[in-house]
């Protein structure tokens, strides 16, 4: 190897492993990370707080409310509140919905063909509002089946979910999260490598030798291509073991492709490196870059498809939108390169570009 | 090296930032195996000049060439044949003495067997054997001073540019950098030192002093001392700064 390469790498490995805290954070934070949000970030819901007025009183009344219990989702805070003041209870947050059964429901439901009961929900999280809408709607199909054995269903609809069967919201999360921690520590590593470089007057030295830009940022991105892939490894190795998310396609092939995002990370934070004057700004900067668009526009939660057609555009620039398609396709539905190379491609013309700029940027003149 | 026999040559060099200019037409030439002192207050333009000698900073105008090499065209050339230390001691104080030597013994494209050879060398020749394998930063201001300078010097060059070298070193300390830099001179190198001290213009073969971008007044530092007709060079320096040489 060149020999002025092989000397930049040497010493940044020292400066790494010689920085123990700074080790210590690159390790530890993406554990408390993927930890922390894997257990926060839950859209399954469970334990709606519901209250139920009662105002038949009657068998029928409580056959329907025992069947409203035995479905997990809801769980009864209060039966019978002040029918008055109903809405107290959602203000005071003491419930999100209120299930209301009329006096006269035993009776409607003998000699009459519809009777209604009226369900109160708390809207402001519109999603929880659709979920509870949904489930008691179940309760009453539920309730329906068992008191009306002539029901004719012309049509129904079998559902059979791939890849995920229990819904479980950490095989949708775990990957995701993946991709936004890789992105941030790796951009986060090279950010300052150069910048701190420019603070310290150490890198002035380095221009007056005769070293080339290409000599320099390579000999940044290799040792940190190493321990941004044993990161990435890591909480690989957590989500798998820990939060129980499969790997159905090849594991070589997801390993490949974290390396090729570990560089894309990397490659992220060295154009900023390039182009701040100090630390704390090239922190600040790859706080901003990375963590907001990815998080927001990378499908990391709210789906592209229904983005409004620019933001889809931008979408498709961020690099976490095509290896969160690559890795929940290789980890949730064993996918193989034959259907993930352009994903793969994007990321390579995404990571090429932005070593050229910063090559370019990174001039050999200080001014 | 090419033709004219100086070591440094410069030409109407101006240096423009924004609407400052920091290095305004200034022209001189510095001959081998010499000391030359670049002397001036804070921002008279010395660093920007010493910059632009080194390939750090592009000039806005007018020509240089330093070791016979156009600092416009040659610039990868030049940086072959120079030596350079700022006035912020620029080696890493997280790496230990010895691989301080190690990585720029590597980055100027010395051989393992060259490296290890110089190492010892300069440990040796600065007395650091002990505190080889010690972090730089644990290392006192002086002899930090002179480890940067040595390890500016690995590939040997012919042209040392130094900028402020003795700024926050004790006057025993500075006495010992100069030693230094004269035995580089007895060598046969030329030695460019910029500095606001006048106990070190002294030790200068020729002078120059900067103020405000410009060249205010240039010569060997007894001749500077008769034209001002001063004791000392404290008194040349102020009165060139004052608008002595206006007339010059």
């Amino acid at each position: 190897m060149n020999k002025t390469l092989s000397s930049i790498i040497k010493k940044e490995f020292r400066h790494i492993l010689r920085d123990k805290q700074t080790l210590i954070i690159i390790f530890l934070m993406p554990v408390m990370m993927l930890i922390l949000f894997g257990y926060a970030i839950n859209l399954e819901m469970q334990n709606i707080k519901t209250a139920i007025v009662d105002n038949s009183k009657t068998p029928q009344s409580r056959d329907f409310i025992e069947k409203i219990i035995s479905v997990n989702f809801f769980r009864i805070v209060s039966v019978d509140p002040d029918y008055n003041n109903l809405e107290s209870l959602f203000q005071m947050r003491q419930a999100n919905c209120i299930v209301v059964i009329p006096y006269d429901f035993a009776r409607k439901l003998d000699h009459q063909p519809q009777t209604k009961v009226q369900l109160l929900i708390d809207a402001s999280d519109p999603n929880a509002a659709n979920y509870i809408n949904n489930y008691l709607n179940m309760v009453a199909n539920l309730y329906n089946l068992d008191h009306n054995d002539f029901v004719i269903q012309p049509l129904s609809v079998e559902p059979r979910l791939l890849y995920n069967p229990d819904m479980k919201s950490a095989y949708f999360f775990v990957p995701g999260l993946i991709a936004v921690i890789i992105l941030l520590i790796c951009a986060l590593l090279t950010s300052i490598a150069i910048v701190r470089e420019k603070e310290n007057g150490t890198l002035e030295q380095i221009l007056v030798s005769p070293v080339k830009p290409i000599h320099i940022i390579i000999g940044k991105v290799l040792p940190y291509m190493m321990i941004g892939f044993l990161m990435g490894l890591m909480i690989l190795v957590i989500g798998h073991f820990w939060f129980g998310v499969p790997v159905a396609g090849s594991v070589v092939l997801l390993n490949l492709m974290m390396i090729l995002y570990v560089v894309t990370g990397l490659s992220f934070g060295l154009l900023i490196s390039t182009i701040t004057k100090s630390q704390q700004i090239a922190m600040m900067a790859t706080l901003v870059v990375t963590i907001l668009p990815t998080i927001m526009l990378s499908g990391f939660i709210f789906p592209i498809a229904s983005m409004p057609l620019p933001l889809q555009f931008v979408s498709r620039l961020i690099p976490a939108t095509h290896f969160l398609e690559i890795i929940r396709s290789i980890m949730l539905k064993g996918v193989g390169i034959s259907e993930l190379y352009k994903q793969a491609g994007a990321l390579a013309l995404i990571s090429l570009v932005l070593l050229g700029v910063s090559m370019k940027k990174f001039s050999t003149h200080l001014e | 090296m090419r033709s004219n026999g100086y070591a440094v040559e410069v030409e109407n060099l101006t240096r423009i930032f924004g609407d400052f200019k920091a290095v305004n037409d200034i022209s001189f030439q510095v001959e081998k195996g010499e000391i030359f002192g670049f002397l001036g207050a804070n921002g008279a333009g010395k660093t920007t000049t010493i910059r632009m000698l080194c390939g750090l900073l592009l000039p806005s105008s007018g020509q240089a060439t330093v070791a016979g090499f156009d600092i416009y065209k040659e610039y990868e050339k030049i940086k072959q044949h120079i030596g350079y230390m700022s006035q912020k001691f620029s080696l890493y104080e997280d790496l230990t003495v010895r691989e301080n030597i190690e990585f720029y013994g590597g980055v100027y494209g010395l051989s393992r067997k060259e490296i290890s050879d110089r190492t010892k060398e300069l440990l040796d020749y600065l007395n650091l054997n002990q505190q080889a394998d010690h972090l730089t930063k644990s290392l006192p201001v002086g002899w930090k001073q002179r480890l940067a300078l040595s390890t500016a010097l690995l590939h040997n060059p012919p042209i040392i540019f130094l900028d402020e070298p003795t700024s926050g070193v004790d006057p025993v300390s500075r006495r010992n950098f100069w030693l230094l830099i004269y035995e580089l001179v007895e060598q046969g190198k030329t030695v460019f030192v910029t500095t606001h001290f006048m106990d070190e213009a002294e030790y200068c073969h020729r002078l120059s002093i900067m103020k405000d971008g410009r060249i205010e007044a240039m010569g060997k530092p007894r001749e500077l001392k008769i034209k001002y007709s001063a004791d000392n060079l404290n008194d040349v320096f102020l009165k060139a700064v004052q608008g002595g040489a206006a007339n010059e």
